[in-house]
């Protein structure tokens, strides 16, 4: 297990994820394909860290990863708030029918 | 792992594409436990498992359409090319580049780098110097933001 093996995974993960968040309809949807994204960088992250600096301990990847799971803690939350509210708005969570900002 | 998070993607039915999530969380704990990062993967059940999942289980049960499912929308192709490009890309650089410096890493894991690694990532946020300190505690005002957004957002209005 070398560090490229991690470095694809997390490219799949990423790969999929993207393709997720860009073709789904469901907001909530998309929103657990942001999430896979997040992941696939913490693990790229923690393999850089783990595998770049021999000999030594150099954790400054796992406090990159803690900060993005920071963030995405609190993009969960706001963005499944925002996604009730549309809902509640309008009964649905289909992200072709929210156009209220386009022109 | 890919299994599953491909399962979040392609399942029609929302319920059982968070429940693969959360499988494919675990998996990256699991991830995390082989790369010697036992804070991370404890980090990873607790927050994403714990928190996050749970949240979305709660946002898919209060806005679940059971006609509409989980759908594909029209960029269903152009997005399909465009991932696989991206996935093409990474792979390619990944191969392609000469992990010199990784060479001297010992896959059997060395003393210093088996201990449990939570007192190392406190030194490595809270270093006098070259710390996180302040990143931390801009990230503590951002969770209290998102807490106070969020609570606003999803507040029925008093006059309604």
């Amino acid at each position: 297990m070398g560090i490229e093996h991690y470095l694809i995974l997390s490219a799949i993960m990423f790969s999929v994820g993207l393709y997720g968040a860009l073709a789904k309809r469901n907001a909530v949807a998309i929103l657990m394909c942001i999430e896979i994204m997040l992941n696939a960088v913490n693990i790229a992250m923690v393999a850089f860290s783990r595998y770049l600096v021999p000999d030594t301990v150099v954790l400054t990847g796992h406090v990159f990863a803690i900060f993005i799971m920071t963030v995405a803690a609190a993009e969960a939350a706001v963005g499944l708030a925002i996604i009730i509210a549309i809902y509640r708005s309008r009964q649905s969570v289909d992200v072709e029918q929210v156009d209220m900002m386009k022109w | 792992m890919v299994i599953a998070a491909v399962g979040v993607v392609l399942l029609r039915d929302i319920f059982r594409a968070a429940l693969l999530l959360v499988l494919c969380f675990f998996t990256v704990a699991g991830i995390y436990i082989t790369l010697n990062a036992d804070f991370l993967a404890a980090v990873q059940v607790l927050v994403y498992i714990g928190a996050i999942g749970i949240l979305l289980m709660f946002a898919i049960m209060l806005t679940r359409n059971i006609r509409e499912g989980n759908p594909f929308n029209r960029l269903n192709m152009p997005a399909l090319v465009l991932a696989l490009l991206v996935l093409a890309t990474i792979t390619g650089v990944v191969i392609a580049t000469d992990w010199a410096t990784v060479s001297g890493v010992p896959d059997v894991v060395t003393s210093e780098l088996d201990q449990p690694t939570t007192s190392h990532i406190a030194k490595a946020l809270f270093d006098k110097d070259g710390g996180f300190v302040l990143p931390f505690e801009i990230a503590s005002v951002l969770l209290l933001a998102a807490l106070i957004g969020a609570v606003v957002l999803v507040r029925r209005k008093e006059n309604e």
